[in-house]
């Protein structure tokens, strides 16, 4: 079991300083936030490492900062035999927003990835099966952006009330 | 056996229009299209089961559109789903109705405001005969919205014809005039329009 | 720039064999749904077949995507969304509130008294046995067999009583609030639940004389979608899926959330009786046995409950979380249901992201779907047990 500040310790004396930030002196929890070209061999030293063995993605979401133009992903990470939780965070501009995918580190990464694509735009390179999962597939914008539009005529269908 | 054997025993007549003896017979074997959508889903399989028990009215559960009569749109229809809809319904032999079966989709329900992906009502791809509120309806409501549907089906006369209801057309709005920006203009799926026939039209034309 | 697949992945057919009959066969391409009895609801799978063995299954989801985590952004109250989290699985729906409820209640830092904690624990296991009701009746359906799912129901129904007593309503409940309960439950509410838990019992052995040991059920379920424990962990599946594979996992005992610590149950897992470990079968009798560990929890909580208590002392008048953000996972009867939330200072939820225990756990389906028969993708997918609400929100 260990804490946030240990588990970026560990981290910046793996990966060197500037990859990574701590984000203490929240309600619950502090995070890390990484750089998002990183993320895949930080997800892989994660989930390798004897004393992490982070072998399991609870949760991964996209999220859209309008204030500061980002988009961002966040990986809660859980190892079911150390017994200790992480939160890592990327953050990415709006207009270029894509980052490594780590499906092939979790499975589960699979469809949340492909989610928050289709909610957000978010890419994620080398995932294998790259579209739209919810919404079909000629779907227009994002949704879940905070400046969605929503098209007005789908297929002949009117979509507004 | 019943009671109707022994008053009819001597003469084996009973006289009645021809209307009224098929659409009695219409109403009393209903069979409905088992398709869930969503929520409503299972309180129509609650009205099925053992409590309820749709089968005393006559009402039996078929997989497969071309056996059903009714169609119970139970639940939220979506944008993605709505096409299947129309084309489930089209598969459906005729007379064929509808019932909306829930608040989402007599009018998209507590989705109206937000759903960006959720239909506002099936009665814009496909005519419904029935609307059943609540959210989702008690299986005293669905059953009632059955009976409701039977004393329609009794009114039906066969000069008229019976169970013909203007069809929904949905690309005569906006069909033309969308304008999908494609990223590839290859892809077929996104310049492709959806036909919708218009066979109830026509053969109401005909006098069918 | 990632290269976005627009269209889906190509379906690329074997070449045709030679039968050696001068017939030649080739792979087909089945689609099964979204229209299909034994989906359990709008799933749509894209089977490429070798005769009658499946080679490649590919689930399209997104039939009843509505909208959930945009409506929790559009809501002005955070007790708003609550019924929005009612019908995303709206088979289980008071788990999805007390795991609402729960995050809340931990990042805006406000405690419940006894009485609430006893009532929320009674409500969702009384709601969990509900749900593997369904879940088992309609797997029965799935498989053949007509009876047992009208005796499920029998029994679904009784349940339903004493939440539409306590709630007023018999699926969607809205009765779970942030700080508190809708409303107090009558007054003859243990006495009730008392009556159901002894007249149930007996029950699940009816249950299993029914169907769990009959031969043809077993036939089609056992050394059926086998999925092993270490790939379970790895496509996140969690619930009485990851426990069919012998994982002893479970939320109430190993992330103790509200006063699960306070009672006596076991964790039923897998064991790999009638075949191999984490086929369909296992994945079935976990959901039977389950209900029995739950009856044991009702019957210790409603010792304990203390009859005073107001459940309304705790809900804020005005819910404003501070800025921050949680993440809090609970056990539903379907698995791992966790809440991600972001607030700001005002009374709008920034963001709301459900992780659906359905939607990791039908991932999996791919995997553990080749090699099988058509027939028997609709035992895999009712083992799974998935809720399309809860797989597209």
């Amino acid at each position: 079991m260990k804490t946030a500040e240990e588990l970026y310790r560990i981290l910046t004396d793996k990966f060197g300083e500037g990859v990574f930030e701590l984000k203490q002196d929240q309600p619950v929890g502090p995070w890390i936030i990484v750089k998002a070209e990183k993320i895949r061999d930080v997800a892989k030293f994660l989930r390798d490492e004897p004393g992490l063995r982070f072998d399991s993605l609870m949760c991964l979401s996209g999220v859209h900062y309008p204030k500061e133009n980002t988009l961002g992903v966040t990986y809660h990470l859980f190892s079911t035999s150390e017994k200790h939780k992480l939160t890592l965070k990327a953050q990415m501009p709006e207009d270029d927003a894509h980052l490594p995918t780590v499906e092939q580190v979790w499975k589960t990464a699979d469809w949340h990835e492909r989610e928050a694509y289709d909610m957000f735009g978010i890419r994620f390179d080398g995932h294998p099966d790259h579209r739209r999962i919810l919404c079909p597939d000629d779907w227009e914008g994002y949704p879940l952006r905070k400046d969605y539009q929503v098209q007005e005529v789908y297929r002949g269908m009117k979509v507004e009330y | 056996m019943g009671l109707l054997d022994k008053k009819y025993q001597d003469s084996n007549i009973i006289i009645v229009s021809l209307e009224k003896a098929l659409n009695w017979a219409r109403k009393s074997s209903i069979w409905y299209m088992q398709f869930g959508l969503a929520c409503c889903a299972i309180e129509m399989m609650a009205t099925a089961a053992s409590r309820y028990d749709f089968d005393r009215f006559g009402i039996i559960p078929r997989s497969s559109p071309r056996q059903a009569d009714v169609m119970i749109v139970a639940g939220t229809v979506t944008l993605k789903m709505a096409t299947r809809i129309k084309r489930l319904y089209e598969q459906m032999s005729e007379p064929r109705y509808v019932i909306s079966m829930g608040s989402c989709s007599n009018c998209g329900g507590p989705y109206w405001e937000h759903g960006y992906h959720v239909l506002k009502g099936v009665d814009r791809v496909v005519p419904v005969d029935v609307y059943v509120p609540g959210c989702p309806p008690r299986p005293e409501a669905l059953l009632q919205g059955f009976l409701h549907l039977r004393d329609k089906i009794m009114k039906e006369n066969l000069v008229d014809g019976i169970g013909i209801k203007e069809p929904v057309v949905i690309h005569d709005k906006g069909g033309d005039d969308i304008q999908v920006k494609s990223v590839d203009e290859t892809d077929e799926h996104k310049t492709a329009q959806i036909e919708f026939p218009q066979q109830d039209v026509a053969r109401k034309k005909e006098g069918a | 720039m990632t290269k976005v697949n627009q269209k889906g992945p190509e379906v690329t057919l074997s070449p045709p064999v030679d039968a050696g009959n001068g017939l030649k066969t080739q792979e087909m391409v089945v689609n099964m749904g979204p229209q299909h009895p034994s989906t359990h609801g709008v799933l749509r799978m894209e089977l490429t077949l070798n005769g009658e063995i499946v080679t490649k299954a590919v689930p399209h989801i997104g039939y009843l995507h509505r909208c959930f985590e945009k409506h929790c952004e559009a809501m002005n109250d955070y007790n708003k969304v609550v019924p929005y989290v009612d019908r995303m699985d709206y088979v289980a729906a008071m788990n999805n509130e007390v795991g609402y409820a729960i995050a809340m209640e931990r990042l805006m830092d406000i405690k419940v008294n006894d009485r609430v904690e006893y009532i929320r624990v009674i409500m969702s296991e009384l709601q969990r046995i509900a749900s593997h009701l369904l879940a088992l009746g309609t797997f029965g359906l799935d498989i053949g067999a007509f009876t047992p799912f009208l005796y499920c129901f029998i029994e679904r129904e009784k349940v339903l009583d004493i939440f539409e007593k306590a709630s007023g309503a018999r699926l969607l409940y809205n009765y779970i609030w942030i700080g508190g309960l809708m409303n107090d439950v009558p007054a003859d509410f243990k006495t009730d639940t008392a009556a159901f838990v002894k007249s149930f019992r007996p029950k699940i052995k009816e249950l299993n004389d029914l169907l769990s040991h009959n031969k043809i059920f077993i036939d089609r379920t056992a050394n059926v979608g086998v999925l092993p424990g270490k790939v379970a962990i790895n496509y996140g599946v969690s619930g009485p899926s990851l426990r069919g594979s012998g994982v002893e996992w479970d939320l109430r005992k190993d992330d103790p959330y509200s006063i699960y610590d306070r009672f006596e149950f076991d964790v039923i897992v897998g064991k790999g009786e009638m075949g191999t470990l984490g086929d369909c079968w296992d994945r079935y009798i976990v959901r039977v046995w389950e209900m029995e560990e739950s009856l044991k929890i009702i019957e210790q909580a409603l010792d304990q409950m203390p009859d005073e208590g107001d459940v309304q002392e705790a809900i804020p008048k005005k819910i404003r979380p501070p800025a921050g953000e949680i993440y809090c996972r609970t056990e539903t009867p379907r698995g791992e249901l966790g809440y991600y939330i972001i607030t700001d200072k005002s009374t709008t939820p920034f963001r709301v992201k459900a992780r659906a225990p359905s939607f990791v756990n039908l991932s999996v389906l791919p995997a553990i779907s080749v090699g099988a028969m058509v027939a028997d993708m609709v035992a895999i997918i009712g083992s799974i047990d998935i809720v399309l609400g809860e797989v597209d929100r």
